[in-house]
């Protein structure tokens, strides 16, 4: 292969302790996605797949096997150097949109750009994806005001305003109606298309899954 | 609130204990059987400021008469060139001292709550008087004449209804006190402290300790109150804190932005605070005039303030660093 995948899991658990009972989420996990793939993660609840992502982006530590983003070991990584995966390699898109809701739209996009330590303003080439988005109008708006499918779409702009190596969704239209999930699915299918951005989504939905170009199965931590 | 409530106990406390200060003696010196509020009569000869100034220690002696008016009022005569020797005179906010024998000066207080302007007209114990002075409030009394005019229009030419008596030392006071009531028996002989003491309602001493202690209980409040408000609102932003770490921001900036917000939100609050204290200090003195008197206690803005800030800047801490600290999938999902 030429290019080493830009996401490689190999037998990945994960073990939570819960006093006296050990719950395995994950039971050795092997995944890898390539740059420019939209992969969908399906699966029953339970089955790990927030876990997972919980630990591709660092924001959770690994039980054991091995994880590495953009050829970097994440289980030899410094809490600093989780943080700066998060800032640079790593976008999150939430169910729960997580907004700042004393910001703006605008603002919410704004003040990652800044912690990435980038020029505040909106550059053409975010400009045009703040056109994808399709709420121009609306981006002086307080979370608030906004629909669920409007917040979910800032928080995918949020979530990729720092061009992250790959772009993270946890169910991104689970808290959403179809037409809003339509928006939002439509969106991120154009974020890959047009830009080339590599995103792994968590869904439920047969339906929202179909928009990837690969389907992956999880079922009681494993990738089936 | 720690300044109105630490304004209100100075002021009460000042004004009784600045207005026997004020008058800058350390003897009272009053005449057998009066009460120690009501002076009604003037008993006592002028001639006993003289001879008490030959009393071993005592410095100088100045006779006054009271007469009260109606309400809480008195007025006060006496001879502005003693009063000078005893403390230094008045200082004249607006006009100056008395100059004819129908000329008054009243206090500040007096003169906001009469609305009163210098040239004004005052019709007291059947006499009308020209205002020709305006004085900072707190020393001896609200509204002052001259001492024979006043002696001669109430029918009691050279009598006095009390002493002030300074002497060399402060501290003997007392003893000269001592001294006095055995040579002036029946008379009522006080040095200042006993004086502010029978002014106000209890002992000037308790009445310390106690505001010592209002004080002291308004600073805890208002620490508590600050601190715990920070607390929860800090609390409740653990979420937000959690979002601004998956974004990448470390924990270092995110403090940052605490601790900044923090410092703005409490010294705005205490601008507030002290903004408002002028508002009670309005609301007592139109919706209470003269009971409580609350001063603007200038010493205890940078107190407050200090205490505003470091209590909401502990109280944004605590659970900032809690918060940042946390996993952040946990503080993601704290409602
Ligand atoms: N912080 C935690 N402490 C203990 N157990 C946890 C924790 N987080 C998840 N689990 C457990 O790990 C397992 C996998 O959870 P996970 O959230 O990854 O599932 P999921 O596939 O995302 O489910 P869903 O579709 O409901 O979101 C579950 O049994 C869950 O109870
Ligand atoms: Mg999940």
């Amino acid at each position: 292969m030429s290019e080493p995948p830009i996401i490689e899991v190999r037998g990945l658990t994960k073990t939570y302790q819960l006093g006296e009972v050990a719950v395995h989420a994950l039971r050795g996990v092997d995944l890898e996605i390539r740059k420019g793939e939209f992969v969908a993660i399906i699966g029953a609840s339970g089955s790990g797949k927030s876990t997972l992502f919980h630990i591709l982006g660092g924001l959770t530590p690994m039980t054991s096997g091995t994880v590495h983003l953009n050829g970097r070991d994440l289980a030899g990584m410094t809490n600093a150097e989780r943080t700066e995966l998060r800032k640079t390699t790593v976008g999150f898109v939430f169910q729960k949109y997580n907004l700042l809701p004393t910001l703006s739209a605008e603002d919410n996009i704004r003040i990652v750009k800044y912690i990435g330590g980038r020029d505040v303003g909106f550059d053409p080439g975010f400009q045009e994806i703040l056109g994808l988005l399709g709420i121009a109008d609306r981006m002086k708006h307080k979370p608030r005001a906004l629909s669920g499918g409007q917040q979910q779409r800032v928080a995918i702009a949020r979530g990729i305003v720092n061009s992250p190596a790959i772009l993270l969704a946890d169910e991104p239209t689970g808290n959403l109606d179809s037409e809003n999930s339509t928006a939002v699915l439509k969106l991120i299918k154009d974020l890959n298309r047009r830009l080339g951005q590599t995103i792994l989504m968590i869904t439920h939905d047969a339906d929202a899954a179909s928009y990837a170009d690969r389907i992956v199965k999880m079922k009681d931590g494993r990738i089936v | 609130m720690i300044l109105t409530l630490v304004g209100v106990s100075h002021g009460t406390l000042d004004q009784s204990a600045q207005r026997a200060r004020g008058v800058g003696a350390d003897i009272w010196f009053r005449p057998p059987g009066s009460s120690a509020i009501g002076l009604s009569s003037a008993p006592m000869s002028d001639k006993i400021p003289a001879m008490l100034m030959k009393e071993p220690d005592v410095t100088f002696a100045m006779g006054t008469m009271v007469q009260p008016l109606s309400g809480f009022d008195a007025m006060t005569g006496l001879d502005l060139d003693d009063f000078r020797k005893l403390n230094g005179g008045f200082h004249y906010l607006k006009g100056g001292p008395l100059v004819n024998d129908d000329d008054v000066i009243v206090d500040e207080y007096y003169a906001q709550q009469k609305k009163l302007h210098i040239g004004d007209t005052l019709n007291l114990v059947n006499h009308d008087w020209k205002l020709v002075g305006i004085t900072e409030s707190g020393k001896l009394s609200r509204i002052c004449v001259k001492l024979q005019m006043l002696q001669t229009l109430t029918g009691n030419p050279g009598h006095l209804s009390q002493i002030f008596i300074k002497v060399d030392d402060p501290r003997n006071a007392q003893a000269v006190v001592d001294a006095l009531r055995v040579k002036y028996h029946g008379y009522q002989i006080y040095t200042m402290e006993e004086f502010t003491s029978m002014l106000s309602i209890s002992n000037v001493g308790m009445l310390k300790s106690f505001i010592g202690v209002v004080i002291g209980v308004a600073v805890i409040v208002g620490f508590i109150v600050v601190f715990m408000a920070m607390y929860t609102a800090v609390l409740e932003r653990t979420r937000e804190i959690g979002i601004l770490k998956a974004v990448g921001g470390t924990s270092g900036l995110i403090l940052n932005i605490l601790f900044r917000e923090t410092l703005l939100l409490a010294l705005l609050g205490s601008v507030v605070g002290i903004v408002l204290t002028y508002g009670t200090q309005w609301l007592m003195k139109h919706a209470v005039p003269a009971s409580l008197v609350q001063e603007t206690v200038y010493d205890w803005w940078p107190i407050a303030t200090g205490i505003a800030v470091v209590g909401a800047l502990l109280g944004a801490i605590v659970p900032g660093v809690k918060a940042v600290k946390q996993d952040v999938t946990e503080a993601l999902s704290y409602e």
